[in-house]
């Protein structure tokens, strides 16, 4: 009986622990969504946890009954040691999780293309397009729209669809911002997409979630979503930077730094974003690369990271 | 003359010369201790050059829990990293070394605790569970660990000279490309990976033909314990999957070496093809180490429930099943490479399938326990843990398989401690119940079992306070491989606890470490005369223990699934009848397969520093060593039957002692 009241106690404890996660969950990111893919990957998540505790919470318990019932000083219960085959209790366990796999590879198959990061939001309003480059160790925002650039910082207005061009010129990162949508690679030379939409103002936290050496601790970024107002307050205020994103400032900016501060470009050179993909591809019929030679020497990297 | 090796390569900073310092004196401490001792020809002739699979097994054993040693320490690294870097504190650890740190810990606890504790508990079992007197190739046997063991060397050479790759485990381009990674801490990783990845191919093939080939007569397959079963799909596993890294380690070597552009972002490389290829290795790998772990839990819940398996088809179908099916789900790894929403549903799904047949073996295994009279001794404790810790982290694994959920955990922590929940809670304590339950049949001797339930608690509690804590951090959008984090992220209480975790794991290790000194100290308490004490129903429990070099005096004829058990309630068992003794045909020591290793490593080392006149060195003395080899008639010899009978004789006195 002592057992059975410590069992009672650990299920009781566990109780609570959920709960205490739920309530805590103001600061669980992804259980805190501002945005309309994050919320509808908490809930799949929620989904998916619920359908498996159909499973789990019944092994659990038998573990502990079982343990408890048939420890060898306990006579009292039932000995079989023949028994090792019964058709009935195989073919429940066989199709009950079936039943369930199937049910949540229905949802699975649904929201894979439904929350496909590629698959444009639907919105009345028109969207705003931003490219996005993981360069060593920050991230580069161009608008091409606007004409303006940022580092380490995107703002944008609330419940207007972002359509997000990504791309690198550093070894792969991910890029993700927990309370508005799941994350998706930055590669060097190609180019992935992700649409985002913030249903409520705020700045929320953005990063890549994907090592990429030893800058990577500081390749952090601010998602601001803000009222249409001041978001065109914000476009002109970068209008005003003194700097330009010239082909030659971005050479600069492509060298190794890690923890860089928010920066402000008031234009940016055309097909820049472009030309850094094709960096990678080789032209036809020449069998030669157009990679620049200031992309990365070791040399370079070495003397940046102790200067920082 | 000495390549890119100079002076500068050995360790300046404080914590890494001391690891170099430790090691070199470790090592000069065994040097000293052997010549003092005077046990250098006994070393030669009774360890380095044996072809005993249970000599064998025993050093890789013993090397995979030096290996946990030292990766545990990793670990511990970590965690106190992450506990204190937060805000204006940097640690103790610079950014470099820690994410040297991580990858050395997912290297060593995979490739070098994981896998030579599964070759270990294979080489101490396999054989003796089938009825065989050796592995079919006794001489690949000893090759494929000391290739294991120069390719750990080649690892923890890497603390005194040089550097350790900093690229994370599986070392994905461009990062691990020459230009974004210029020293030679890739090339280490490169090398140590293909010397023991050779002998693990090498294993597997020798593994499973032994298995197809050397059962006893009456072991049908449906007879084989399930134990067997799951190191035959194990090592299947291993043959087809193995070549594939070896492939792909290659390609990523030439790309350094030789300016090669296989995975180059530039001149049409794509870092996609060996991140497809290195999970097409490494997701079947996770299953190569576990699968075995299910084999030794089979075989416990029905020792210690003291009842035959619960649904022994079920079991082999549901191995057989999740043999084929992890092979095609590798790439859930990568949901997050905008593949579209059709190629990451198909993988989703057939990962999600997977949950199928484990569910199935988790309640076979309730169902064993069920209406048996269970004997709590650690192995069975280990069990209870195992079905705990693993059923939530295949929940949690089912949750990471749906892609669209997935875009929410990938490398987080949430992820992070998903795969910690599946290999400690699966793969570890599998291998630790394995290594107590076997432990007397090798040693002839019994492991303190108040010390082995101590280690049980802290592991278990240890666990939970640990992973617990990465879980919430996941949801909360840590990711992995950070060093240091702003202190607004309120991310430090829990990971102070993670480290409180971690500490108390280290607790487990601690008893464990002082479990198998004070038993072997207490050995003449402990011993087992028996040959079975466990009340055991598979073979090589009707050995005495240890059991003597050919194992097996007469080859015993098979006739049920749980055969010791039937002969030890059956009179009329075949087991029981007189021996007739004959001649045993047994294969010599060979010192090759420890000196083609050292050729290979010396090879090695010469790749890793670019020092072209010892790479030639290396290969002229390996092509040698196998030329050697190739030309030795004088591989085997016979037992006569007159000193079987003796031995034996001798064995059954012992046996009638007690």
């Amino acid at each position: 009986m002592k057992n059975l009241k410590s069992m009672k106690k650990i299920f009781l404890s566990n109780i609570v622990l959920f709960s205490f996660l739920f309530l805590s969950s103001c600061k669980l990111a992804v259980f805190d969504p501002r945005g309309i893919i994050a919320s509808q990957q908490r809930d799949l998540i929620l989904t998916s946890l619920w359908l498996m505790l159909v499973v789990v919470i019944p092994v659990l318990v038998m573990t502990f009954v079982f343990s408890y019932k048939y420890r060898a000083s306990n006579t009292k219960a039932k000995y079989d040691p023949n028994f090792e085959h019964n058709n009935v209790l195989e073919v429940i366990w066989w199709t009950v999780p079936i039943i369930i796999i199937a049910i949540l590879a229905t949802i699975t198959w649904k929201t894979s293309h439904s929350l496909d990061p590629y698959r444009p939001l639907e919105s009345k309003v028109r969207p705003i397009e931003v490219q996005v480059v993981a360069l060593n160790w920050k991230w580069l925002f161009i608008y091409p729209e606007q004409g303006i650039a940022s580092v380490n910082f995107l703002q944008f207005p609330v419940n207007v669809p972002v359509n997000l061009k990504i791309t690198a010129e550093a070894p792969m990162n991910s890029f993700w911002i927990p309370k508005l949508a799941g994350q998706i690679y930055a590669m060097e030379g190609m180019q992935t997409l992700l649409h985002i939409m913030a249903d409520t103002p705020g700045s929320y936290d953005g990063l890549s979630s994907n090592f990429s050496g030893e800058g990577f601790n500081g390749m952090k970024f601010i998602a601001k979503a803000s009222s249409p107002l001041e978001f065109n307050e914000w476009v002109a205020e970068a209008k005003r930077s003194l700097q330009s994103l010239s082909q030659e400032r971005y050479g600069e900016l492509v060298r190794p730094s890690s923890y860089d501060k928010v920066q402000y470009f008031s234009s940016v050179e055309e097909g820049l974003f472009v030309g850094i993909m094709m960096r990678f591809v080789m032209p036809v019929g020449t069998g030669e690369s157009c990679h620049q030679p200031h992309s990365l020497s070791p040399s370079q990297s070495e003397s940046e990271l102790d200067s920082h | 003359m000495f390549g890119k090796l100079s002076l500068s390569a050995f360790p300046h900073e404080p914590i890494q010369a001391g690891g170099a310092v430790s090691i070199i004196l470790a090592m000069l401490a065994v040097i000293v201790a052997l010549t003092y001792l005077k046990r250098w020809t006994w070393l030669w002739k009774e360890w380095i050059t044996t072809t005993d699979h249970k000599k064998i097994g025993i050093m890789y054993v013993i090397a995979a829990l030096i290996m946990l040693l030292r990766g545990f320490g990793d670990a511990i690294m970590m965690r106190a990293q992450l506990a204190l870097s937060a805000g204006a504190n940097h640690g103790f650890l610079s950014p470099d070394h820690y994410n040297q740190i991580f990858t050395a810990h997912g290297v060593i606890m995979i490739f070098f605790m994981a896998m030579p504790l599964m070759f270990g508990l294979f080489n101490l079992v396999i054989p003796l569970q089938i009825g065989a007197r050796d592995v079919a190739y006794p001489f690949l046997n000893s090759l494929s660990f000391w290739l294991f063991v120069m390719g750990a060397m080649l690892v923890n050479f890497s603390l005194i000279v040089g550097e350790f790759a900093a690229v994370g485990w599986l070392a994905y381009p461009p990062l691990s490309e020459v230009n974004y990674s210029p020293g030679v801490g890739v090339d280490y990783y490169i090398w140590a990976l293909q010397i023991s990845g050779v002998g693990s191919l090498i294993s597997g093939i020798n593994f499973f033909v032994t298995i197809i080939k050397m059962r006893c007569p009456g072991m049908t397959l449906m007879k084989m314990p399930v134990f067997i079963w799951s190191a035959l799909c194990t090592n299947i596993l291993v043959m087809m999957v193995f070549p594939v890294l070896t492939v792909t380690l290659s390609l990523l070597f030439l790309d350094r070496y030789f300016g090669f552009h296989f995975f180059t972002s530039d001149l049409g490389g794509n870092a996609m093809m060996y991140i497809n290829m290195i999970w097409i290795w490494g997701h079947p790998e996770v299953y190569i180490l576990v699968l075995p772990a299910f084999g030794i839990f089979s075989e416990i819940a029905s020792t210690f429930a003291q009842k035959k398996l619960f649904g022994y088809k079920s079991m082999v179908w549901a191995i057989a099943v999740i043999t084929i099916l992890s092979m095609i789900v590798w790439a859930h790894h990568f949901f997050t490479m905008g593949a579209g929403g059709n190629v990451n549903a198909v993988f989703g799904i057939t990962t999600m399938i997977i949950s199928v047949p484990t569910g199935v073996k988790i309640f076979n295994w309730l169902f064993t326990l069920f209406r048996g009279r269970l004997i709590f001794k650690t192995p069975l404790l280990w069990l209870v843990g195992f079905l705990l810790t693993f059923t939530l982290g295949g929940m949690t694994g089912v949750m990471l398989s749906v892609p669209a959920a997935d875009f929410q955990f990938h490398n987080s922590m949430f992820l992070v401690a998903h795969f910690h929940n599946t290999i400690i809670g699966g793969v570890v304590f599998g291998y630790f119940a394995g290594f107590i339950y076997w432990f007397p049949k090798v040693m002839g001797f019994k492991l303190d079992e108040r010390l082995g339930k101590a280690a049980f608690a802290h592991w278990i509690v240890g666990f939970f306070v640990t992973f617990t804590p990465l879980y919430i951090l996941g949801l909360m959008g840590m990711t992995r491989r950070l060093s240091h984090y702003d202190a607004s992220t309120g991310w430090q209480s829990l990971l102070v606890v993670s480290l409180v975790g971690a500490l108390i794991i280290g607790g487990g290790v601690a008893c464990q470490l002082v479990q198998i000194a004070y038993s072997f100290w207490k050995r003449k308490e402990l011993v087992d005369h028996t040959g079975d004490p466990w009340n055991g129903r598979t073979l090589e429990w009707s050995l005495p223990s240890p059991p003597p070099f050919y194992n097996f005096a007469r080859i015993p004829t098979v006739t049920s699934r749980d055969d010791f058990w039937e002969q030890k309630n059956n009179p009329d068992h075949p087991g029981h009848k007189k021996i007739v003794y004959e001649d045993i045909h047994m294969p010599k020591n060979s010192g090759l397969g420890f000196m083609i290793s050292v050729a290979v490593f010396v090879c090695g080392f010469g790749l890793v520093w670019h020092i072209t006149w010892l790479i030639g060195l290396g290969l002229l003395a390996l092509f040698m060593f196998i030329f050697m080899r190739s030309f030795d008639e004088h591989t085997d010899y016979y037992v006569p039957a007159e000193e079987v009978l003796r031995i034996e004789n001798q064995l059954l006195k012992r046996k009638g002692e007690c």
